[in-house]
């Protein structure tokens, strides 16, 4: 059984280290602190974190302030208001001025679960992505959730990490992160599967499932979204007939519309999206919520048949 | 307090500021002169009398920081880095052009100019931080705001306001260029914000009000800012838009309009005669 951990917990704790390493961040909230874990770091280093009440907007043009002053800014709420009620202070602050905010979100995608629609960000990564100089990293583990916030603290310039609320099961033979580099977790020649954070969970049971029908996919982890690896995945629409891009996130604008971006410009290929379809989201729970919206291993299983058969 | 030599000489100052920005304005053939009329005084004074700022070396750990939230009246800001040393003077005849620093809207990249800024409502918050980062790293350095009276109508800027004061930050000054008018009209008939220091005094501010236009009121009002303790302040500077142009006086028009070359005669000839 795998061990199973809350990446929002390896993010707390992961900025209690940088703390104790004696690094200069300061780290904002907006009264989730509890939620997003960032009250591990408030405990520690109190006089280096500012909770800002339920002020997203403030928090975020605050902390390009504080990030002009030579801060290295870690800025948490949940994902639909870090992005949603935001976007105009992240683009217009933070990122236009290309200043070292690293926003960490939590709560993101559908398995946010009982909370329903209104707290579960499915959008948050097109409308950020499309705004210039933000990286955007969906880890898909605790342990590359740590690495992801070693490599947004060390990198200069503003990041999207994008967070779930459950725990999500550790993966194994994981490659060293490499920020703008995805890897390739199973080698395979019919039909790639290319995933990020907890999809990459369900691609690789996917790939047992469909190894017992005699088809080999291989399985891609695009932990950085944006800059994107293009070249893995061009190599990858080369070497099989097809790929499918899971996300848990909306199939518009998401990881499934950036790899298409790229195909079609430089090696068009068939992509099978496995994401959430232009619908709100509903409160459920999490196993019956990735079910009804179709995010599940069978439903990769599926989709990768219908690509090959 | 500043002898009345000083004075006329912020006054002179502030009218060869004016002249540059017609100028700017003229050639660009777009942009705001209303406001950057109405608060080139308070800028004069705070550029050259009231900020410790090294156009040398912009970057300059301990230097007081001015943020413009009313990003749109950057070209008095311009102006005023241009004479201060900041870049050459002949930048400013490329303002909103194509590959020129000098954007339409403050930009980093000009030395000077600390965050971007002209999306309304979020420059008190991205001053709150430069401020917090001072207390933070026990730096004496002041922060200064400039908003819009039209801007005051963002949530965002009452959500700094709230955390400004929660936060005692005393080494911040905000000041409030009130010129009463903003694109759709008079700022009482599109959204009033009135009673303004009341609601600021509610919020946990400091507040001096003062003519925006009288030197001497505007450099005691910095200094009294200076000495207030454990909150905020902000000043509100009652001012005229288009302030020494006097048919751009209180003209809604010339929020966002730049002068015809006509006009651009005028207004030069208007400026250059006020000299003493």
């Amino acid at each position: 059984m795998a061990e199973m951990l809350y990446a929002r917990d390896v993010y707390g704790k992961t900025l209690v280290e940088l703390g104790k390493l004696g690094k200069d961040i300061v780290v904002c909230d907006a009264d989730l602190s509890g939620s997003t874990r960032t009250s591990l770091f408030a405990k520690e280093f109190p006089s280096r974190f500012f909770n800002f009440g339920v002020a997203e907007q403030n928090m975020m043009a605050c902390s390009a302030g504080l990030a002009s002053c030579g801060k290295v800014v870690f800025a948490s709420t949940f994902a639909m208001f870090a992005s949603g009620r935001a976007w105009d202070q992240v683009r217009n602050s933070i990122c236009y001025s290309d200043l070292n905010v690293k926003i960490v979100a939590t709560h993101a995608g559908i398995t946010v679960g009982p909370d329903g629609a209104s707290h579960q960000a499915l959008e948050d990564i097109a409308i950020l992505r499309a705004i210039p100089n933000i990286k955007i990293v969906v880890p898909s583990d605790g342990p590359e959730t740590r690495e992801a916030i070693f490599a947004a603290y060390e990198t200069p310039g503003p990041f999207y990490v994008r967070l779930g609320r459950s725990k999500v099961p550790t993966i194994e033979g994981k490659a060293p992160f490499k920020l703008g580099k995805g890897y390739v977790l199973r080698q395979g020649s019919d039909v790639t599967i290319i995933a990020c954070g907890l999809m990459v969970h369900e691609a690789l049971s996917a790939w047992e499932q469909l190894k017992k029908e005699n088809i080999s996919a291989a399985v891609i982890n695009i932990h950085t979204v944006k800059p994107i690896d293009e070249e893995l995945i061009i190599d990858a629409a080369r070497r099989t007939r097809g790929l499918v891009v899971c996300e848990e996130h909306s199939v518009i604008g998401g990881l499934a519309s950036s790899v298409a971006e790229i195909l079609s410009e430089k090696h068009p290929a068939k992509i099978l999206k496995v994401g959430v379809r232009n619908r709100f989201g509903q409160s459920g729970e999490e196993k019956d919520l990735l079910r009804e919206y179709q995010l599940t291993s069978g439903d990769i299983v599926a989709r990768a048949k219908s690509l090959i058969l | 307090m500043l002898d009345s030599k000083k004075i006329k000489e912020l006054e002179d100052k502030a009218r060869q500021i004016r002249l540059m920005i017609v100028n700017m304005l003229a050639r660009a053939g777009s942009g705001h002169p209303g406001g950057s009329l109405s608060s080139t005084d308070i800028l004069t004074c705070l550029y050259f009398s009231v900020m410790r700022h090294n156009p040398k070396d912009p970057a300059w750990p301990d230097r007081d920081r001015f943020h413009l939230s009313k990003g749109h009246c950057c070209p008095a800001l311009y102006a005023i880095l241009a004479e201060c040393g900041y870049f050459s003077k002949d930048e400013l005849a490329n303002l909103r052009k194509i590959g020129c620093m000098l954007q339409g809207h403050p930009d980093r990249h000009t030395p000077g100019i600390e965050v971007c800024s002209g999306s309304l409502g979020q420059g008190l918050s991205v001053a709150l931080g430069m401020s917090l980062a001072g207390k933070l790293d026990g730096k004496g350095y002041r922060v200064h705001c400039l908003m819009g009276d039209g801007e005051i109508q963002e949530g965002n800027i009452w959500e700094a306001a709230m955390a400004s004061a929660h936060h005692k930050c005393d080494n911040l000054c905000a000041i409030l260029d009130y010129n009463g008018f903003q694109i759709d009209g008079r700022v009482s008939e599109v959204m009033g914000i009135e009673p303004l220091a009341d609601k600021w005094r509610s919020f946990g501010w400091y507040v001096l009000e003062i003519d925006g236009h009288n030197m001497a009121a505007i450099h005691k009002a910095f200094d009294t800012a200076k000495k207030i303790k454990e909150k905020p302040t902000i000043i509100i500077a009652k001012t005229i838009k288009g302030k020494g142009v006097s048919f751009m006086e209180n003209v809604v028009d010339f929020h966002g309009r730049a002068p015809s070359s006509e006009e651009t005669v005028l207004a030069e000839k208007e400026l250059s005669s006020k000299e003493r």
